[in-house]
């Protein structure tokens, strides 16, 4: 037996949603019983989506879009962050750890890192000048049991 | 308010700072434009991190406490974190941060590890 559900939000390209960004999302999935560290995997992977579009999809502006889909179906968890930004250039190059196109910003350079390790999929949708699209996914490892 | 507080005492040997709450992007810069003003200071020699209550940090964190830890070590100093939560300890692990700054499990052990190595 399936069970679906899904939430969208959409908000502006400004610092302090980022919060909300991941305060919402973890909200949501939180129906789905995840454990305190699904939970803190989750929030973290969103921020650094959310982040990601801003810095460097918005280049700061506060007047770009982001829109967050979030599925739930079964044990696992499907999320999508999406701007309609700069997009990514070298694609390759960003996904390197370490790597930062902003050093003068102090950024780490761990974003999509973070984002590959605490999601067990991660797929990047990017175009110049069009916009980047990170859909990632995640099984809930107590709802697994009850799955299979 | 902001999501984040600072907390600044100068001890003996080292600046402690506490930091509270969510240390995300957002918040970063003005946690970096603090902590960079108080380690520029001429008498702060050693820095103490202490992270117990910090509910949240992602990638933005690490690239503050990096950049502190470029900072105070050009002054010839060290840097030691306290109190880091397991989800804190993993960003550090994943960046290969813990591997150039040393890790205390509190204040009290940070400080006297600054003790043993003067």
């Amino acid at each position: 037996m399936s069970d679906k559900n899904f939430m969208t939000l959409q908000f502006a390209s400004r610092s302090e949603n980022e919060a909300f960004a991941r305060v919402a999302v973890a909200a949501f999935v939180s129906q789905l019983d995840p454990t305190m560290n699904e939970l803190t995997d989750i929030k973290t992977v969103v921020s650094e989506a959310v982040t990601n579009s801003i810095i460097h999809g918005y280049n700061n502006r506060f007047d770009g879009v982001i829109t967050i889909s979030t599925q739930i179906e079964d044990d696992i968890i499907h999320i999508t962050v999406e701007d309609n930004g700069q997009g990514i250039e070298d694609l390759e190059q960003a996904k390197q750890p370490l790597y930062t196109s902003k050093p003068e910003l102090e950024r780490s350079g761990m974003g999509f890192t973070i984002m590959e390790n605490f999601m067990d999929e991660v797929e990047v949708v990017t175009a110049v000048g069009i916009g980047t699209k990170i859909k990632m996914l995640k099984r809930i490892e107590s709802k697994k049991a009850l799955y299979n | 308010m902001l999501s984040l507080q600072i907390e600044f005492e100068q001890g003996r040997r080292a600046l402690i700072v506490r930091l509270r709450g969510e240390l995300d992007h957002h918040t970063a810069d003005i946690v970096k434009a603090r902590m960079e003003e108080a380690i520029a200071k001429e008498d702060i020699r050693h820095l103490i991190l202490s992270l117990k209550d910090l509910s949240f940090m992602d990638s933005s964190g690490l690239g503050v406490i990096l950049g502190r830890y470029k900072q105070i070590t050009s002054k010839g100093g060290k840097m030691v974190v306290c109190d880091v939560s397991p989800a804190v300890h993993r960003l550090f692990e994943l960046s290969g941060l813990f591997k150039i700054v040393s890790i205390q499990d509190n204040e009290r052990s940070a400080i006297s590890s600054l003790e043993v190595a003067l």
